[in-house]
């Protein structure tokens, strides 16, 4: 590769040729500030913010798409810079509403760093027309303020880019463009996945997860209710970041302290229920195997996923496993089982969930899930939405003492804390199929071939003697890729693990922002090393798994099992 | 282009959009000709031959509303049988244009931009049409009205109805 030579603000810089400006800058420790860049996405060169001046280029260069050059001369701090730079952020915020005090992204928001950090103190321009659009609250994840959008489109390429739904575009023209689903349609309307990827993306709070944390905080203070509380595998992993604390922290004692001292009666995992779903999920792969079922059986614990697969493949449906996701097992359970066993009316209870995710907000509001004869989950929030509670509760989270789980839906094993990383449900099953194959617990439990970060993965392994094929799918354009596999007969495989957001639920859509694959990375590590250290590290070895089982619910795939831990799925038409 | 899931879709002159899509089969760029053809069978876009078009060519819906909303030539709305443009131009607005556009809207009940609900009409803005020795001017149709005043849009009018 060769490498070309600049200088930027003087200083010498080498770069690979084909490097942006922005890109050399960055490397050399030099900031530009930037809007619709964004380090994962393919750059547009819309806003103009990231303007430098630089030799050969006729004005001022948009350095996130202005290749670097032999003997290029790169200023990107200039009189003439910072002037255009400043005009661009006045122009956006004078049709911008001035809320920021009270805005969900407060503190979070690209445009409220950058007209700070270029000193923006008045504005120029003001008076001019102003845009005015209505909230989009169409659906229980997410809330679209177009007020609020800037027009970067970071949204339109993650959605068309990595996540394959092409929801949105830019439409109209001049001062009345704006980016939309199609026919202005709200995104519970539109063929959305609800995965929320958009959210992770837009600098402002034009798009942003629905805020439920006041349902929450009316639970906690109604002394009639008995409030429960699951965390997901991957929150633990990435809330002390919402926090102050570095990507890929294990906070979950203080995550359990804190959430103890919001108030929840108990403290739950849903590790527990991620190892119920790989005790169902597993026998189901062995039944289908072994009975001629439908091939590839899928997995069906992304709701974003699921949502997908419903708008737009529902002839590949009977593919998924019926066995519900570990939020909807801990929801079915915590109503029924644990009811019973602490004797508490389910009726009063509220099964709040922590989830990485915005689509479980509208997963837990499906009509299916209601098997407990009550809506099974009560109320879902994200990581980010959890990282406020602790925050506005004034607990200083750093300082907190560790504190544990609650019994009897507190105790996950390994396996099931590696449900948050892509691969990581695969992983599990294949630890539990094995065993029941073997009729042994065999010395195996790391399955490196099922590891790694590529899109799509595959391998055929040996289980006991049964060659088995398997594949390991993250983001949802890599899915439809496979779902068109699949439909070709191209797809032999017998068993497919599909995770909606890029890295799984470590990368979800309602984890803190802002996120790259270094975060990811340091996140999936963490979660791996809470495998590493757990003592038992297969689903089916958990003693309150067996437990479960032996008190309450009989065989996996028994008659109780099925009613409550199972579920179907239907076309969606949007 | 697939035929996925199309087969059973069914709204009016499908078959006339199916052979505009079978004209344009495995030909690249030609999402605007498909849809000026489209246009010109209904007189406008109606979503769900939108949709079909985005299920058949593959181009996301999302992306086809842009096209459609980017380009002053379509319309997602039905259109009036007559097209009236008033021009509002510095001559003609100097001249009135502005009154003759409030006789055109309170003669025919709708807002500049909208359709009267028999489709008789569409009432139009234009910048300048080129005829300013006449402003105020309109055009209905391929028709040029020039010297206009609020009084004369009844008779006008009439001869379209
Ligand atoms: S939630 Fe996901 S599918 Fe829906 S618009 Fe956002 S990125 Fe696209
Ligand atoms: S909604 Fe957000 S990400 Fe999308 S264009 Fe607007 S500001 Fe950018
Ligand atoms: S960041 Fe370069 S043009 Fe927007």
């Amino acid at each position: 590769m060769t490498t070309i030579n600049l200088t930027i603000n003087g200083q010498p810089v080498q770069a690979p040729a084909g490097t942006s400006i922005l890109e050399a800058a960055r490397q050399a420790g030099i900031y530009i500030p930037t809007l619709c860049y964004h380090p994962e996405l393919r750059p547009e060169g819309a806003c103009r913010l990231c303007m430098v001046e630089a030799s050969g280029s006729r004005g001022l260069a948009a350095a996130c798409v202005y290749p670097v050059a032999e003997g290029m001369v790169v200023k990107t701090n200039t009189a003439k810079v910072r002037e255009a730079r400043r005009t661009v952020v006045e122009l956006l915020l004078t049709n911008h509403p001035k809320d920021c005090l009270c805005c969900q992204k407060s503190g979070d928001c690209e445009l409220q760093k950058i007209a700070a950090d270029l000193g923006v103190r008045k504005l120029r321009f003001e008076g001019g027309e102003k845009k005015s659009h209505a909230i989009d609250d169409s659906n229980p994840s997410l809330v679209r303020d177009q007020e609020k959008c800037v027009l970067c489109g970071r949204c339109i390429r993650m959605c068309r880019d990595v996540q394959g739904m092409d929801v949105y575009s830019f439409a109209r023209r001049g001062f009345n463009t704006i980016v939309t689903p199609a026919f202005g349609l709200g995104l519970g309307q539109a063929a959305c996945s609800l995965c929320g990827q958009c959210s992770t993306v837009c600098p402002t709070a034009a798009i942003v997860e629905k805020d439920d944390t006041d349902k929450v905080w009316d639970a906690l203070s109604d002394p009639d209710k008995f409030v429960i509380v699951q965390t997901a595998p991957s929150v633990r992993v990435a809330l002390g970041e919402e926090l102050a604390l570095p990507s890929g922290s294990v906070v979950t004692g203080k995550m359990v302290a804190a959430l103890k001292q919001l108030g929840f009666d108990k403290v739950f995992d849903t590790d527990f229920s991620a190892d119920l779903t790989i005790m169902e999920e597993g026998h189901e792969f062995l039944h289908r195997l072994q009975n001629g079922g439908v091939l590839p059986m899928i997995t069906s614990c992304s709701p974003g996923w699921v949502n997908m697969i419903e708008l737009k493949y529902p002839e590949l449906l009977p593919h998924l496993s019926t066995a519900k996701s570990p939020q909807g097992m801990f929801g079915a359970i915590a109503k029924t089982y644990f009811a019973q066993k602490a004797g508490i009316d389910p009726a009063k209870i509220v099964s709040v969930s922590v989830m990485p995710c915005t689509a479980k907000k509208a997963e837990a509001a499906r009509p299916q899930l209601c098997d407990s004869g009550y809506r099974d989950v009560d109320i879902v929030i994200t990581t980010r939405e959890l990282g406020r509670m602790i925050r506005s509760a004034g607990i200083d989270f750093a300082a907190l003492a560790e504190a544990d789980f609650d019994s009897p839906l507190g105790y996950g094993t390994g396996a099931g804390v590696i449900f948050g990383t892509t691969g990581g449900v695969m992983e599990a099953a294949l630890r539990t199929v094995a065993d029941v194959v073997a009729g042994q617990s065999l010395p195996k439990v790391e399955y490196h071939e099922v590891r790694g970060m590529e899109e799509t993965r595959e391998a055929t392994l040996n289980i006991v003697g049964t060659e088995v094929k398997i594949a390991v799918v993250h983001t949802l354009a890599a899915a439809k890729k496979m779902l068109e596999r699949i439909k070709a007969g191209e797809a032999d495989y017998h068993f497919i693990e599909v995770m909606a957001c890029p890295g799984g639920c470590i990368g979800g859509g309602g984890q803190p922002v802002p996120v790259d694959a270094s975060v990811r990375r340091l996140r999936r590590e963490a979660l791996f090393g809470c495998d590493e250290a757990s003592i038992i590290r297969k689903s089916h070895e958990n003693p309150d798994i067996i437990a479960l089982y032996k008190e309450f619910l009989g065989e996996p795939l028994g008659e109780k099992a099925h009613h409550l831990l199972h579920t179907t799925y239907q076309a969606q038409r949007r | 282009m697939s035929r996925k899931e199309t087969e059973g879709v069914c709204f009016e002159k499908r078959e006339q959009v199916d052979a505009i899509l079978a004209e344009y089969e495995g030909k690249k760029g030609t999402l605007i000709p498909i849809l000026q053809e489209v246009q010109n069978l209904y007189n406008y876009l109606p979503r769900e031959a939108l949709e079909y078009v985005a299920e058949r060519t593959g181009v996301p819906i999302a992306e086809i509303y842009g096209v459609v909303t980017f380009y002053s030539l379509f319309h997602l709305d039905p259109r009036g049988r007559n097209i009236i443009r008033a021009c509002q131009g510095t001559a003609c607005h100097v001249r009135g244009g502005k009154s003759v556009l409030q006789a055109l809207e309170k003669e025919l009940g709708i807002k500049a931009g909208q359709t009267t609900k028999d489709l008789r009409f569409t009432l139009e803005t234009v910048a300048c049409i080129g005829a300013c020795g006449l402003a105020p001017v309109m055009q209905i149709n391929q028709d040029t009205h020039g010297r206009l005043t609020p009084e004369k849009i009844k008779t006008i009018l009439a001869g379209y109805r």
